[in-house]
């Protein structure tokens, strides 16, 4: 016992601040690996457009600044406008789907069924071009994200429905008991612990939104693949354009990623 | 149970439906009846869980019932304000009326009538069931406020009162996520009080809690009985039933047994069931 306890007294805290500064090592070791093999594949893939000289450099400060700024502002209009409706949607969808009415559950099915049976590129131009045909004609922004809160909207509905289900029945019987009516319960009690349930996955739809709404520029909406195209075929650097329109999206999504990280780790903090 | 905060109305004779033995005298601090239970039948698909209860609880009294698991006590105290649908019976509580229509359950006019009984009959529940999206103090005023329209600033005053009283104005700011157990329930027992109902439902209000922490929500509820709160308690508290207990009822398989003072029913029971069950309740 006294030779544990000496050995222990002599050599304890010392092992202990090893094992830290080891696991230190090995943290900062794998941290620098990843940031140089990144570099490693970036300057890789320069090196392989300057070989092809397909980056041209002129363009990019020429056209550039307008897809970043413009396409990028209309990209994001569009993405924010859409997970807004998408979200209102898919809260009225999965109160349809959880209805015992059956109009609304027919309804609500249906919606969710012909969305997510069909291409989102095709509902895109069945409202942008077949709308017309019945009186109903839209400009190409309110159309784009119209398309956009119904594609999204049918598969958040799902997401959303097991948000509602996920909120514990216990919530439920005690809004009963204390004599609050359906509606009053459903918007008071389940929709915002179903919400927090869900952030997460909104989150995750936004930052695919963002690239998905690259689908709108079929409809000559402004935003960053159209412009992209568009210069780079007047310029003749359609490679270097839509190399910027790759790195617009690809910079929109880490930053939302990084966005919804946080969130999500707020979110879970909370919970406890 | 006698204490000074109770009135006194005297001897009266104890009648055939009060629960009490006929020709035996009331306690002197009970009123009216304000709980009646009739003929109360339930089926859960083919299993017939409560075989015709007949049950009267009268103003300030304290009703425990006690059985083991599988007896219906739950379900008698969840049909009592319907969130079970009972098959076939009455149910009364502060003069509202209703019968058991399963078949028409999710009409508007039975799901009023059962609304107004839930603002008459508080519920506890095993699991608490607070929000835990609203701050305590939030948890005791949304269905006052949003169910019976009571202004903010009454509202928020009535909350602190009982929370108050439960002894937990101190927490009125925090989440339900940072208390434990038996603050939870605790702070459920005032959400429920700050409807000031006519009578409070217990659902084995302790069994989900560490044992160290049962004693304060025990506590809380012994002080309603004595303060004349009508209440209906599921529980497996014996010690806690002989203390604060107007009257215990024991019921097994979906029927009552036998009922009266917890003095009668715990110590010197008549029917061999309630033995049996008090025996192997000892043992354990």
């Amino acid at each position: 016992m006294t030779v544990g306890a000496d050995s222990e007294a002599i050599r304890g805290a010392p092992i202990v601040e090893q094992i830290a500064a080891a696991r230190r090592a090995l943290t900062l070791r794998f941290r620098l690996t990843f940031v140089f093999v990144w570099l490693v594949i970036i300057l890789g893939i320069g090196l392989a457009l300057a070989v092809a000289d397909a980056w041209d450099w002129e363009f990019a400060f020429r056209s550039g600044p307008i897809i970043v700024l413009q396409g990028a502002g209309i990209t994001l209009l569009l993405s924010v406008a859409s997970i807004i409706g998408a979200t209102i949607l898919a809260v009225l969808g999965a109160i349809g789907r959880l209805s015992s009415n059956p109009v609304a559950y027919a309804v609500a099915s249906f919606y969710v069924s012909l969305i997510r049976g069909t291409p989102l590129l095709v509902q895109i131009y069945l409202i942008y071009f077949a709308l017309p045909q019945l009186g109903i004609v839209l400009p190409a922004i309110p159309a784009g994200i119209l398309a956009l809160s119904l594609n999204y909207g049918a598969y958040m509905t799902e997401i959303f429905r097991a948000g509602i289900q996920a909120v514990p029945r216990g919530q439920r019987e005690a809004a009963q008991a204390l004599g609050m009516p359906e509606r009053l319960y459903m918007r008071r009690i389940v929709l915002p612990q179903a919400v927090r349930i869900v952030i997460p996955a909104i989150g995750n739809d936004f930052v695919a939104m963002l690239k998905d709404s690259a689908l709108v520029s079929t409809i000559t909406v402004h935003e960053t693949l159209f412009l992209a195209q568009r210069l780079g075929r007047s310029t003749f650097e359609p490679v270097t354009a839509l190399l910027i329109a790759a790195l617009v999206y690809w910079a929109l999504t880490i930053i939302f990623s990084v966005f919804q990280e946080r969130l999500e780790r707020r979110m879970a903090r909370g919970d406890q | 149970m006698t204490d000074a905060r109770l009135p006194d109305l005297g001897p009266r004779p104890a009648s055939a439906e009060s629960g009490y033995d006929a020709g035996s005298e009331l306690p002197t601090h009970v009123g009216e009846p304000i709980v009646k239970v009739e003929k109360l039948e339930k089926y859960f698909g083919s299993n017939h869980v409560l075989r015709g209860v007949d049950l009267e609880v009268r103003q300030r009294e304290a009703v425990m019932i006690i059985g083991r698991s599988g007896s219906g006590k739950t379900t008698l105290l969840r049909c009592i304000n319907f969130l079970e649908e009972p098959t076939v019976g009455w149910v009364e509580v502060d003069g509202v009326r209703l019968q058991a229509d399963p078949l028409r359950a999710r009409s508007r006019p039975h799901q009023e009538k059962i609304r107004q009984i839930r603002l008459r009959a508080g519920m506890l529940f095993q699991e608490f069931n607070l929000f835990p999206h609203m701050s305590v103090l939030d948890n005791c005023t949304e269905a006052p406020m949003r169910v019976s329209g009571v202004r903010r600033d009454e509202a928020v005053t009535r909350a602190e009162g009982y929370l108050d009283k439960v002894g937990l104005l101190e927490k009125r700011d925090e989440y339900p996520a940072r208390l434990s157990g038996g603050q939870k329930q605790r702070v459920a027992i005032a959400r429920a009080l700050c409807m000031e109902p006519k009578v409070l439902l217990f659902d084995e209000p302790t069994s989900a809690l560490d044992p160290e922490l049962i004693g304060e929500v025990l506590l809380v509820m012994e002080d309603l009985a004595h303060e004349g709160t009508t209440m209906i308690v599921v529980t497996h508290e014996m010690h806690f039933a002989q203390e604060a207990a107007d009257r215990v009822v024991f019921m097994e398989d979906g029927v009552v047994i036998e009922q009266g003072p917890p003095e009668q029913v715990l110590n010197d029971p008549r029917h061999e069931e309630t033995t049996h069950f008090l025996r192997r309740f000892l043992d354990r």
